[in-house]
């Protein structure tokens, strides 16, 4: 009986509405913060940074976005990779241009850059749904990867083509390039995922949530009671763009500080690896967001761990047998849990809620 | 005929045979969405799994050599040195029909009046267990595919367009790829057959009930299941002539599993439930994209338009006619 | 054109009328210049066998059908059509035949979705929640309730309603209109597949709308001894024609309306 919602009365709707309306729920999350907050930065190390939390935060941003967009509008999108180039990119062009912008800032303005981007790209959803916007997402990611490809004036005419990130700080701390100390990304990184994570759940649960919704799961109803579908999709695909815009940054800035666009962006290395989250976590639920960040950015690691340093299998065979796990993956959870892992959560609270008895 | 216009010509007649290639895989994405409402992203793969085989067999490749040295230390390699073409194809066809059966009873069986994305993005996974499946049992490197098929510059047109350039001008010729050639009579061959088997034979008459309406198909006794194994071994089959094509052109490797993506704006243009729209969409594709890589490029002093230049243009005509070139009117109804 | 000019009219008064409506899709003929009249705070009734353009005609009334000629009345102004957001605007709700819920949403988040169109606050107010988007957010909550408390739905205001049974999705349904607070609301077969209890509580429901909301209700209907009770005029169709109209008792013994119901013989 750890989950024990009788008792819990709710005399108010605000309380009834909150975000978490358990205090379970409330318990865990805080604690959670705490954790995150106030342990992790002392013990910290590159390791933990760059293999696991950095990588993690970004793409939980990543699947938030996606989500926002697939989950909860119902427009598939494959131009992730896309998206976040142009995130990159805008980061690397306002860096060198503004040499004196705080990073935050500017990191901010590549998400509003990459929201007018996907406004652009997604035009075209008024008039066509389904797969056909799946297709035509793809023009979105072969062409803005091209464009940083082959236009110099993205990359500053450097003669590699790369863009490579130069040293910014915050409060007199370096948050970007090779001297940033783990703690420092990391923090910056949290910061960032726990705004936007709030912001993105707080239109969720009001108006344009429910508008977005409302387009996914009927669109011609949705219209009949009012809501716009242009507008609406329009801003799924806006806000969607802002965090993916977001994560594409960081990404950049203070993941891996050099970037190739075609390496880093492609649509196998960035926009089928966030479906998968999204897919894998749980469509149309941001606890699943976060859940299939960790789990695809955990996932290499632990059967890397598994297959070379334990069976001994050569690091070119463990990644043909990782390519192949995610798609087995991503079937699997397609036929037995489409709600992902966010819903096998709901079904142990479930069951935690009766523990110990049986019923 | 000046120069100008006959290096026009040279373009616009090699993007209508490279416009076949993307029909070939249109094809296949067409019969299987006709028949099962699926889209099945992973008709690209299947192009690569199928030449991956075919060269695996051709050459006595030992299936998952690398994975069981790994494990026990061993050294194979190879069966043995070569198998004839003919039986390395049959062999490759039996293989593909086994894939689609295996796909039928592992995927598509619990799939059913699921909503189409999710069936779509469930061939998403399947691209990618494929393709990782392919790379474990036959090896990522660069493969050759040399199935007998001729391939080079054609020489009689090379001369025969020579004299048509006025006197004095350095024209070399045109340059057209036999391998193309014969991969438009294939794909003729290969059109025409299916037609005549969906129009005249019983299993053709099921297929299209089946294409018609589902339920109505089972009601009057048609296994739906049957059909969607044969449906997925002929997209198979079709996926196993243009991996033999491409491969043949630029050696089989992971890449060609991109180059099937074209055909996806392909689709977009011809209507998803259209074959004369899968191959004249093709075509379009083909020779909008030479023309833009040529002209456009040309102009702006900038390459690889080819990477993107088939989904604009997909896309800007899906603004003007959302059902595509020979697709059914969609009437929305409440 | 606003909700307040709609108000305005004076009860019993004309506040919809269409204008020999035609409307064809190629050369289908779903609608053949019909025309009738609806009045302020009645019960009216559209009936006719299968296939006579009744749900066409509710389409086109919420513009969702342009009609191919013929000019709609819509509180004394003459449109060619309606657009569905306008409509919507402009106090139009409507359900549906085949229900036309949000299935992966909850009831409550279905019915919330009737209260669109009133909420003002932006998206970034909505994302910082705090403050008038919060405020906002509880004051359509609770007109929101009154209208779960009406309808019965409190113990299934979390479920997800595809998976409702067919009754109660009818009845959310219904729910998401009459959140919309409409002035006139469309009911495309309230009743198809109900039992005779379940056709008890909808009509119940219809008429306490219209007696204590006084909103006006157009309603298609199979089941005659339903129309027949709850109308108050009645128009018939018939292969996209109108056959008759009027009240309950002269359409019971309308010639024409009972030859399009029981068929003619030819001699």
């Amino acid at each position: 009986m750890i989950y024990k919602e009788t008792g819990q009365y709710k005399s108010s709707y605000k309380s009834d509405h909150a975000i978490f309306p358990l205090i379970q729920d409330k318990v865990l999350f805080s604690t959670l913060m705490l954790i995150a907050f106030l342990v992790v930065p002392f013990f910290i190390n590159s390791y933990w940074e760059k293999a696991i939390l950095v990588p993690f935060l970004i793409f939980s941003l990543a699947a938030i976005g996606l989500n926002i967009l697939t989950g909860y509008c119902g427009q598939v999108s494959l131009g992730t990779g896309g998206f976040m180039a142009v995130g990159a990119f805008s980061t690397y062009k306002i860096m060198t241009s503004f040499p004196d912008l705080n990073i935050m800032i500017i990191v901010l303005i590549s998400g509003v850059i990459t929201a007018a981007v996907g406004i652009v790209f997604g035009l075209p959803s008024l008039r066509i749904k389904g797969f056909y916007l799946a297709v035509a997402t793809l023009a979105a990611q072969f062409f803005l990867v091209w464009l940083f490809n082959k236009v110099p004036w993205f990359y500053n005419y450097s003669a590699t083509g790369q863009i490579t990130v130069s040293e910014r700080l915050m409060f007199g701390i370096p948050v970007t390039g090779a001297t940033a100390p783990p703690y420092a990304t990391y923090l910056f990184c949290l910061v960032l995922v726990v705004l936007l994570g709030f912001a993105a759940k707080n239109m969720i649960r009001s108006k344009i949530g429910r508008s977005w919704m409302a387009i996914r799961d009927m669109d011609i109803a949705a219209e009949i009671i009012g809501v716009p579908p242009l507008k609406t999709k329009l801003s799924a695909f806006a806000v969607s763009s802002f965090f993916i815009g977001v994560s594409g940054a960081l990404y950049f800035a203070i993941f891996l500080g050099a970037i190739e666009v075609t390496e880093s962006f492609d649509i196998m290395t960035m926009s089928f690896p966030v479906l998968f989250m999204i897919i894998i976590g749980g469509l149309g639920s941001m606890l699943g967001s976060f859940l299939g960040a960790g789990f695809i950015v955990t996932l290499p690691i632990g059967l890397k761990f598994i297959m070379v340093d334990l069976i001994g299998l050569s690091a070119v065979t463990a990644k043909h047998f990782e390519i192949s796990i995610w798609g087995l993956l991503m079937i699997v959870f397609l036929i037995v849990e489409p709600h992902g892992l966010a819903r096998l959560w709901s079904i142990t609270k479930e069951k935690l809620r009766r523990w110990p008895f049986p019923y | 005929m000046s120069v100008d216009l006959l290096n026009f010509i040279e373009t616009v007649l090699n993007g209508l045979m490279s416009g076949v290639m993307y029909s070939l895989v249109a094809l296949g994405f067409v019969l299987i969405f006709k028949a099962s409402g699926v889209f099945n992203f992973a008709q690209g793969v299947f192009a690569l799994f199928a030449a991956l085989t075919l060269v695996g067999y051709q050459t006595g490749q030992v299936p998952f050599a690398h994975l069981i040295n790994e494990l026990f230390g061993t050294n194979y390699h190879h069966w043995y040195a070569s198998m004839p073409n003919f039986l390395a194809i049959i062999l490759t066809m039996i293989t593909m029909i086994a894939l689609a059966w295996v796909i039928e009873r592992l995927v598509l069986k619990h799939l059913i009046n699921q909503e189409p994305i999710i069936l779509f993005m469930a061939t998403i996974g399947l691209a990618f267990v494929l393709e990782g499946v392919g790379d474990l049992m036959w090896g990522s490197n660069v493969k050759v595919l040399d199935v007998g098929i001729p391939s080079g510059g054609s020489e009689w047109l090379e001369q025969a367009t020579i004299g048509l350039a006025p006197e004095g001008s350095d024209y070399y010729g045109m340059y057209v790829d036999v391998l193309n050639v014969w991969a438009s009579v294939i794909a003729v061959v290969l059109v025409v057959s299916l037609a005549l088997f969906s129009q005249y034979t019983k299993t053709g008459r099921a297929l299209r009930a089946v294409a018609d309406d589902h339920q109505a198909a089972l009601s009057v006794g048609i296994s739906l299941r049957t059909i969607w194994v044969l449906v997925w071994a002929i997209s198979g089959f079709i996926a196993m002539v243009a991996g033999i094509m491409w491969g043949t052109e630029s050696g089989v490797q992971f890449s060609l599993s991109l180059i099937a993506l074209k055909a996806l704006p392909v689709l977009i243009l011809g209507g998803f439930t259209s074959i004369p729209g899968a191959i004249i969409g093709g075509l379009m594709i083909g020779v909008g994209e030479k023309l833009a890589e040529i002209y456009i490029g040309g102009f702006f002093q900038i390459g690889a338009l080819e990477n993107w230049f088939a989904y604009v243009m997909a896309l800007v005509f899906l603004l003007f006619r959302p059902q595509g070139l020979f697709g059914e009117k969609i009437i929305e109804r409440v | 054109m606003s909700l307040q000019d709609l108000q305005n009219i004076p009860y019993g008064k004309k506040i919809l009328e269409l204008k020999n409506i035609s409307l064809a899709f190629g050369g289908v003929k779903a609608l053949t210049d019909v025309s009738f009249e609806v009045n302020k705070g009645e019960v009216f009734a559209i009936i006719g066998p299968n296939g006579a353009g009744k749900s066409s005609m509710l389409n086109v009334i919420n513009g969702f059908y342009k009609p191919t000629s013929g000019l709609i009345n819509f509180a004394g102004t003459d449109r060619k059509g309606m657009e569905p957001e306008f409509a919507a605007k402009s106090g139009i709700a409507r359900t549906f035949q085949n229900i036309a819920l949000f299935k992966g949403m909850s009831t409550l988040d279905n019915l919330m979705t009737g209260r669109l169109l009133k909420q003002k606050q932006n998206f970034l107010m909505q994302a910082l929640y705090f403050g008038p988007a919060g405020k906002e957010e509880e004051i359509h909550r609770e007109k929101v309730e009154r209208v779960i408390d009406f309808l019965d739905l409190q113990s299934i205001r979390r479920t997800p309603v595809g998976s409702l049974p067919y009754g109660l999705q009818k009845r959310v349904e219904l729910g998401r209109a009459l959140a919309m607070e409409p002035e006139i609301l469309l009911l495309d077969e309230p009743m198809a597949g109900m039992n005779v209890e379940e056709k008890q509580d909808m009509s119940r429901f219809v008429l306490t709308v219209n007696n204590e909301f006084k909103t006006t209700i157009v309603l298609i209907e199979h089941d005659m001894g339903v129309v027949m009770d709850i109308s108050d005029r009645i128009v018939v169709l018939d292969y996209g024609k109108k056959i008759g109209s009027g009240f309950p008792q002269e359409i019971r013994n309308n010639k024409a309306v009972i030859d399009a119901y029981l068929g003619v013989s030819d001699d």
